[in-house]
């Protein structure tokens, strides 16, 4: 049994980055979305266990996917984890609000990050 | 933080390089922009928050990739500009000299994680110091809640960023109408469309945010919010942008609005000129920075690093070295290159004739030295040009064995995926077209060559099927195999299908050869596979590969053994921007004949002729190789005939088929620059365009593809 990820993040070293980290987790296969606009496209077409966003994006953020993927019947249920600087504290916890799952503070180490991906995954 | 960078590889370094650079081009292009801004007196709070998305961008990198300098002075900036976009900073011109200050030490930090020279502590805390002094410049902030006096939704305010609900603020404060602007699309292209509308609305206003609704959310379409503060009227706004798809609300303000109506006059330019007092405060500041920059001068034993003027001068040098250039631009310049070989080829005619009506003396020596010259440094340009073009196959690769981890998953099967040659490379354009022909061909092979774990074993093979990409450069092709160790395929299935399917009738079917049975696979709508899978079998065949590959003017091949696996063959011109064609004469006519699509010339003897089903055919090497007269499809009279009973056939090939053209006679070969024909040639059948000669006559050049087809379809 296949785990599937989608990955959303605007910048291509960070998104590669969490991609390959999460990856190399036994089981896991990574979708990755570069816009909030490519991950909406993106959430019919898998069939996700677990989405990880970052907030600060271009065209919808980060909060407005995680209220649309809350509110959706289909993925109502699924783990979220946000992924966002120190500095974006307010919105941080607008996210944790609307029913992410968790958030993991920029920087961090590939082993926090397939830490709390294995948590949300195992479930 | 080094724990990141060595785990992440020195992929992933380049990977942060070349988007750090990316970004600080960016950073800087909206800087200039906003300067100007400034200058023309124009606000445009979508600039200023894109200036701040690239600093945290650029922090949230470095921090990544423990580049903790840039991580450093990106954190601060950060904040910097986070007050500006908020409202708590005022943008001034020093705020401006402070950011370009910003992009020149970042430009250096990016060299320095390259491995340029280090760049000096002073440099850092200079820029931090001057960043710290602008960011208490601050704005004069309003009271009240002013979300209050506006009819909104709850749960929109809950998803806004504290950005967006700041741009909301100011234009509640400002006193513009808000409008909620339903929208919906198809999920297939929302975003272009999505797009268009939020650009024809920047025009008469400003986005605040963009909702996804997740109420109508189908496989099929969506629907999204936004939110925009114009002075246009309702009226107005539904004027402009209401449609079937569109509609307008407004959002109403409350009657007893804390924000009285006479706030819209209070205009926010107003306050501005009240909080520029603090002005002599930064001219202070730049006296003081005169200071630092002698103090380091001073401090001249410092062995940090070059001083900060010579990091300065360092910092206008790119560390990636690289260009990014649309190809369409090189398509033009290997064009002129294309006409340049015809001005050789006309010099070289004139040295010639010059030599041969003034023998090998004096000027005709010169201009054939000069032409022979000239000759190699065109070669030159042409491989560079050539050159830049080419990318390795290998981002191709990448892509697939991903998707092979993917689908040895959902099937069950174990894969093992071997590939080799992935430095190996081809023209960018024809990399590009060639990403879904391999992963149609791979989906198959995975879908319906490799057998489940069970199966194998009972048949003797290793549970674990293997697939192998084999990729490698063969003159002016590249070749690419994929092949298997499945199941393969069987003959007598393929037989079946065809007789089924109507695609050959009963008595051909005994006369045709193993490699014609497997060429059956590439018709439209043919497909061995039983049961429709959920990976490959969604209508689309290997008739798509085949017209994919032939658009590439590359060839497709198919070898199978029952049982052992099947093996496909692509071969690929290198580019298409500049071919080499065998030009061929045809009674009294001349054409071009792109030389990647020519196999060989035969020497044919008329005897081995044969007619089948009215076409002429001729047997090769347990083959039916089809013939097709030019002077027939062009209407060219009677052929020529074959000299002593010997008929020229050039053999061509595109994807699987093979046909041979009767020609008679072969000229030579020669770089050629195909251009389009006008409109009312370009339907004539089995011509791709025209070229010019080096006597400056123009020639057809001739489809090979458009030929195999008329030549097919003659039946």
């Amino acid at each position: 049994m296949a785990y599937e990820v989608l990955v959303v993040e605007d910048s291509a070293a960070m998104r590669s980055f969490i991609a390959s980290t999460v990856e190399e987790i036994e089981g896991v296969m990574v979708t990755e979305a570069e816009s909030g606009f490519q991950a909406l496209k993106e959430l019919p077409r898998g069939n996700f266990d677990l989405i990880i966003t970052d907030i600060n994006m271009p065209d919808i953020n980060g909060l407005e996917l995680i209220r649309f993927i809350r509110e959706n019947e289909s993925y109502k249920e699924t783990p979220l984890i946000i992924v966002s600087t120190e500095s974006s504290q307010r919105d941080r916890e607008r996210g944790l609000a609307l029913g992410a799952n968790a958030y993991l503070v920029k920087p961090f180490t590939p082993a926090v990050l397939k830490e709390a991906v294995n948590r949300y995954l195992k479930d | 933080m080094a724990e990141i960078v060595d785990s992440v590889g020195e992929k992933a370094m380049s990977e942060f390089l070349s988007e750090a650079q990316e970004i600080v081009e960016s950073l800087n292009r909206d800087i200039l922009q906003q300067d100007d801004n400034i200058k023309r007196n124009k606000k445009d709070p979508d600039l200023i928050n894109n200036i701040f998305r690239s600093a945290h961008s650029l922090k949230g990198i470095s921090g990544m990739f423990g580049v903790k300098k840039m991580a450093d002075i990106a954190h601060d900036l950060e904040n910097l500009l986070d007050g500006l976009r908020m409202g708590k900073v005022i943008i001034s011109p020093e705020v401006i000299d402070v950011l370009f200050d910003a992009v020149e030490v970042f430009n250096q930090l990016i060299a320095e994680s390259g491995g340029g020279p280090k760049v000096g502590k002073r440099v850092l805390s200079t820029l931090l110091k001057q960043i710290e002094e602008v960011s208490k410049v601050a704005a004069e902030v309003e009271d009240g809640n002013p979300l209050d006096a506006i009819e909104i939704d709850s749960s929109i305010l809950s998803v806004l960023t504290e950005y967006e609900e700041y741009r909301l603020i100011d234009n509640i404060r400002s006193g513009v109408n808000l409008f909620k602007v339903h929208a919906s699309f198809e999920l297939m292209n929302f975003d272009e469309s999505l797009a268009q509308l939020s650009a024809q609305l920047k025009t008469i206003g400003e986005v605040i945010t963009t909702l996804p609704s997740s109420e109508s959310f189908t496989e099929l379409g969506i629907d999204f919010d936004l939110m925009i503060g114009t002075k246009l009227s309702l009226g107005d706004v539904k004027k402009r942008v209401e449609s079937d798809e569109t509609n307008v609300i407004a959002i109403e303000r409350k009657t007893d609005s804390p924000i009285p109506t006479a706030a819209r006059k209070a205009a926010p330019a107003k306050k501005k000129k009240e909080v520029k007092a603090p002005k002599p405060v930064l001219a202070e500041e730049d006296e003081k920075d005169e200071d630092e920059v002698e103090g380091n001068e001073e401090e001249g034993g410092d062995d940090e690093g070059p001083p900060p003027e010579g990091g300065a001068s360092g910092s206008l040098r790119s560390i990636s070295q690289t260009v990014r250039v649309n190809i369409q631009k090189l398509d033009r310049l290997m064009n002129v290159v294309g006409e340049l070989v015809l001005v050789r080829t006309a010099i070289q005619a004139i040295s010639e004739q010059l030599k041969a009506d003034q023998g090998f003396t004096g000027l005709a020596v010169d201009l054939f030295k000069e032409s022979r010259n000239f000759e190699r440094k065109l070669d030159e340009l042409q491989g560079g040009i050539m050159e830049v073009r080419m990318v390795p196959l290998g981002q191709n690769f990448e892509k697939l064995s991903r998707m092979v981890r993917k689908l040895s998953r959902s099937s069950g099967k174990e894969i093992e995926l071997q590939i080799s040659g992935a430095d190996t490379e081809l023209d960018k354009l024809i990399v590009e077209d060639l990403a879904d022909p391999l992963m149609h061909i791979l989906r198959n092979a995975i879908d319906h060559g490799i057998e489940n774990p069970s199966d194998r074993v009972s048949q003797g093979k290793p549970s674990v099927g293997r697939i192998s990409i084999t990729a490698f450069q063969k003159g002016n092709h590249v070749v690419i195999e994929i092949a298997d160790d499945g199941r393969g395929l069987v003959m007598e299935r393929i037989k079946e299908t065809a007789l089924h399917k109507g695609v050959v009738e009963k008595e051909y079917l005994t006369d045709m050869t193993q490699r014609d049975l497997m060429n059956l696979l590439f018709l439209p709508g043919f497909s061995t596979s039983k049961e429709v899978s959920e990976i490959s079998g969604r209508g689309v065949g290997l008739d798509v590969v085949k017209t994919n590959i032939a658009n590439l003017s590359g060839m497709i091949d198919v070898y199978s053994k029952e049982g052992q696996g099947s093996k496909f063959t692509i071969t690929l011109p290198i580019t298409l921007a500049i071919i080499r064609a065998l030009i061929i004469r045809v009674n009294d006519q001349v054409y071009a004949v792109p030389l990647n699509s020519v196999l060989e010339i035969l020497n044919v003897n008329m005897n081995r002729l044969r007619t089948i089903e009215r076409r002429e055919v001729i047997e090769l090497r347990g083959a039916t190789l089809p013939l097709l007269r030019l002077s027939d499809l062009f209407d060219l009279g009677e052929p020529m005939g074959g000299e002593g009973g010997v008929l020229y056939v050039v053999m061509v090939g595109l994807a699987q088929n093979r046909l041979g053209v009767v020609v008679d006679g072969v000229i030579g070969q020669q770089d050629i620059v195909v251009k389009s024909l006008g409109k009312s040639l370009s339907k004539v059948p089995g011509v791709a365009g025209a070229t010019n000669l080096a006597s400056q006559k123009t020639i057809l050049v001739l489809d090979v593809g458009a030929l195999i087809e008329e030549a097919l379809s003659r039946e």
